[in-house]
């Protein structure tokens, strides 16, 4: 399905890489820019679990950050760990998750899927991706200009709630605020490109209940980007003006409310996470179905259970707010919403499970990490249902178990999901075959690593200890070890990824059928080479090139 | 056709920003006529029976921080019977020597009973200002609603606080 003279890209290196309008090439920078960004990002847990591994503090001193405890005096520097939690938070969810999953994998799968030439805005395209670097920028930036308690960096959290976040100094708070704007217009102008491209350039006879899941996750995701970004763009504007301006939006000394502030804030929050996770969802139901040799059991209900879980992702968002003196018929409002969201999302793992059921199994790399992402997603899952009862959260609520909670569908659940989408499409990205034993051992690495370093913090939050400090008492110590030895593990394994991304790159095998794992990998991109050439679909897509229907 | 599509989207992206913006009034609002969030309600005359039941109402007075004014109760608590008008006093004190002003913000917790909170007279958001020295004497008039016995969000309430805040204002 290509066109011969167009398998040589024609322009220059820095043309093709910095001036790109190409969906494949942005789609790639977008995931080579998340990874350094989560590198750094997750290099920023070690250096927390570092100093959560023994009671007292051993390395954020007031007398400058170390790496290697010393006999010499140690102050406890509380800011430098909130700037450390909020500037790992602040990247990981707006300039790592969303553009490796949205930006990445969207860009690069989603119009081949649909087999349109290219996004409906190409250059409009390049605007998201740089905007998204520019943001970035800032977001860098922050940590290194004066911010509160007269020291660098923003420590509010990554929710950034006021009066702190009103009331911290230095311009590094208002830094960060510009890096959410303009990763926010990134990410807006990246859901209006994907939309457009979705509905307006989908092959001849393809309808919107014969798109491939992936592509489906990602135009729900759109939507979910579209509708709620621009809300968290209100909220921190009003936070800059009442940093700046003298407004009182979330002051209550001329007339305003800082709770107002944690509603407008979640109803962009709540979303935000299933704009992490239903990309996720799509790369699984792909992976899953090609290595258990059967189609995806249940496409439809597949489709609509993402689109229930987008629409009843705008209805839930006061759940994270149950102790702030919501009315008793309010909390049992969210609570009960909240529940209803597990049964979509039990329809989605039904259907994993039932694709595996009777399907002739293969456990390559990707299926493994898919495999991870259904049971860990699953625990995460489960744990949400116990955190969305008002009462239990009374308890719980700021613990480490909602710290083990969100890391369970987050950090295990959509990092894993990337992984997953890594491995399953590395060969059709770079035409270069990974190691497969090494990506086996990367996942069981990270697998036990990720295990162990958060499902001890489920204990220390029945224990009470609660989120967000820098120290803790002897009572903590022991979970607390166990979870840093995990994530040395985890980090280990993640340093191994990029050995064995690179050692492909050099060394791996080179691809030359269009399809290297099964038939049952049947979407478009599987008609192209590895990897696929500059100009794609120039020319329609036949029907039976995607349709698949008639023969299984 | 992609272009009438896309501006659309931008259409629905300014409009759910402009959303956001337009929460705060619609919150102000929203607050003012439930009683969410333990704003206590206001009107111009009692207009209910007075009943036989009586509830405890705490008083309690902040200033913010840096705000050097002294500012407090003059009562600490009253038995007050529900449906009945009340009157009750705070006081503030300048204690600097040169004119200061501020403004109060008030609030009553639990919240739940923002709703059966009605005040009839009160100092809230009212610009006051004080000499050097100057002590004022500040009313409140209030009543609660009966209708509080009919919620089950305020079924076990016993007491009831109503607290102010003074916040440093610009003198005029």
């Amino acid at each position: 399905m290509t066109d011969a003279t167009h398998d040589e890209y024609q322009s220059g290196w820095f043309t093709r890489w910095f001036m790109s309008t190409n969906h494949k090439d942005i789609g790639i920078l977008y995931l080579i820019t998340a990874a350094v960004i989560g590198f750094i990002s997750v290099a920023l847990t070690v250096y927390m679990r570092m100093e959560l591994m023994q009671p007292g503090v051993q390395f954020m001193c007031d007398e400058g950050a170390r790496l290697i405890i010393d006999s010499s005096e140690c102050t406890p520097n509380g800011h430098l760990w909130n700037v450390v939690i909020t500037s790992h938070g602040i990247l990981m969810m707006f300039f790592v998750l969303i553009p490796a999953l949205f930006g990445g994998f969207g860009n690069y799968f989603m119009p081949l899927q649909i087999g349109a030439p290219d996004m409906a805005f190409p250059r409009m395209n390049n605007l998201s991706y740089w905007l998204y670097v520019a943001g970035v920028t800032l977001a860098i930036c922050s940590l290194f200009v004066p911010g509160g308690s007269g020291q660098n960096g923003a420590g509010v959290g990554w929710v950034m709630y006021p009066p702190l976040s009103s009331t911290e100094g230095g311009m590094s708070m208002d830094l960060a605020i510009f890096a959410l704007h303009v990763s926010g217009v990134s990410s807006i102008l990246g859901a209006i490109n994907i939309i457009t491209t979705f509905l307006n350039m989908r092959a001849p006879g393809m309808t919107l209940h014969k798109v491939p899941l992936f592509a489906w996750s990602i135009f729900v995701t759109g939507w979910l980007i579209l509708l709620s970004l621009p809300v968290l763009a209100g909220a921190i504007t009003m936070l800059l003006t009442d940093r700046n301006f003298g407004t009182t939006f979330f002051d209550p000394a001329g007339g305003g409310d800082p709770i107002l502030y944690q509603h407008i804030f979640w109803f962009f929050g709540h979303p935000e996470v299933y704009i992490i996770i239903l990309p996720g969802f799509g790369l699984i139901s792909h992976i899953v179905a090609t290595f258990s040799r059967k189609p995806i059991f249940g496409y439809l209900p597949m489709v609509y259970a993402m689109v229930a879980i987008g629409a009843l992702g705008f209805v839930v968002w006061a759940h994270h707010m149950y102790t702030v003196g919501l009315s008793v018929t309010q909390q049992s409002y969210f609570m009960l919403a909240t529940m209803v969201i597990a049964i979509p999302t039990g329809i989605k793992i039904f259907s994993w499970v039932a694709t595996l059921w009777g399907g002739s199994i293969e456990f390559k790399t990707p299926m493994l990490w898919a495999l991870g992402f259904i049971f860990l997603f699953t625990v995460g899952g489960v744990t949400g249902i116990v955190l969305s009862q008002s009462p239990v959260d009374r308890a719980y609520h700021d613990t480490y178990y909602v710290v083990a909670h969100f890391h369970y569908v987050m950090s295990l659940g959509a990092a894993f999901s990337v992984f997953a989408g890594i491995y399953y499409y590395w060969g059709k990205m770079t035409g270069r075959m990974y190691s497969e034993w090494m990506g086996k051992l990367h996942f069981w690495m990270m697998f036990i690593g990720s295990n162990v370093t958060f499902f001890p913090q489920h204990f220390l939050g029945r224990q009470g200890m609660p989120r967000r400090y820098i120290d803790y008492p002897e009572a903590f110590a022991l979970w607390n070890y166990v979870s840093s030895l995990g994530a040395f593990l985890a980090f280990a394994s993640f340093i191994l990824f990029f050995w064995i991304m690179a050692h492909s790159f050099f060394f791996g095998r080179r691809i030359t059928e269009t399809n290297y794992w099964n038939e049952y990998a049947d979407t478009l991109e599987w008609t192209l080479p590895c990897p696929p050439p500059e100009h794609t679909f120039e020319i329609l897509p036949k029907r039976e090139d995607w349709d698949k229907s008639a023969t299984h | 056709m992609n272009i009438k599509l896309a501006l659309k989207l931008v259409f629905i992206g300014v409009a759910m920003g402009a959303l956001a913006f337009a929460s705060v009034p619609f919150y102000d609002w929203f607050c003012r006529t439930t009683g969410f969030g333990g704003t206590p309600l206001t009107a111009e005359s009692v207009e209910v029976e007075a009943l036989d039941k009586t509830i405890t109402v705490r008083f309690d007075a902040n200033v913010d921080s840096d705000f050097p004014w002294l500012f407090s109760p003059m009562q600490k608590k009253m038995e007050v019977r529900i449906g009945e008008s009340e009157m009750a006093f705070y006081q503030v004190h300048n204690p600097t020597d040169e004119t200061m002003a501020g403004t109060a913000t008030f609030n009553v917790v639990p919240m739940s009973a923002g709703a059966y909170f009605v005040k009839t007279e009160c100092f809230c958001f009212q610009h006051q200002e004080l000499a050097p020295g100057q002590t004022e004497e500040m009313p409140v008039s209030f009543y609660i609603d009966p209708e509080i016995l009919e919620d089950r969000e305020t079924d076990y309430l016993q007491t009831i606080t109503l607290s102010y805040t003074f916040y440093e204002k610009d003198t005029q």
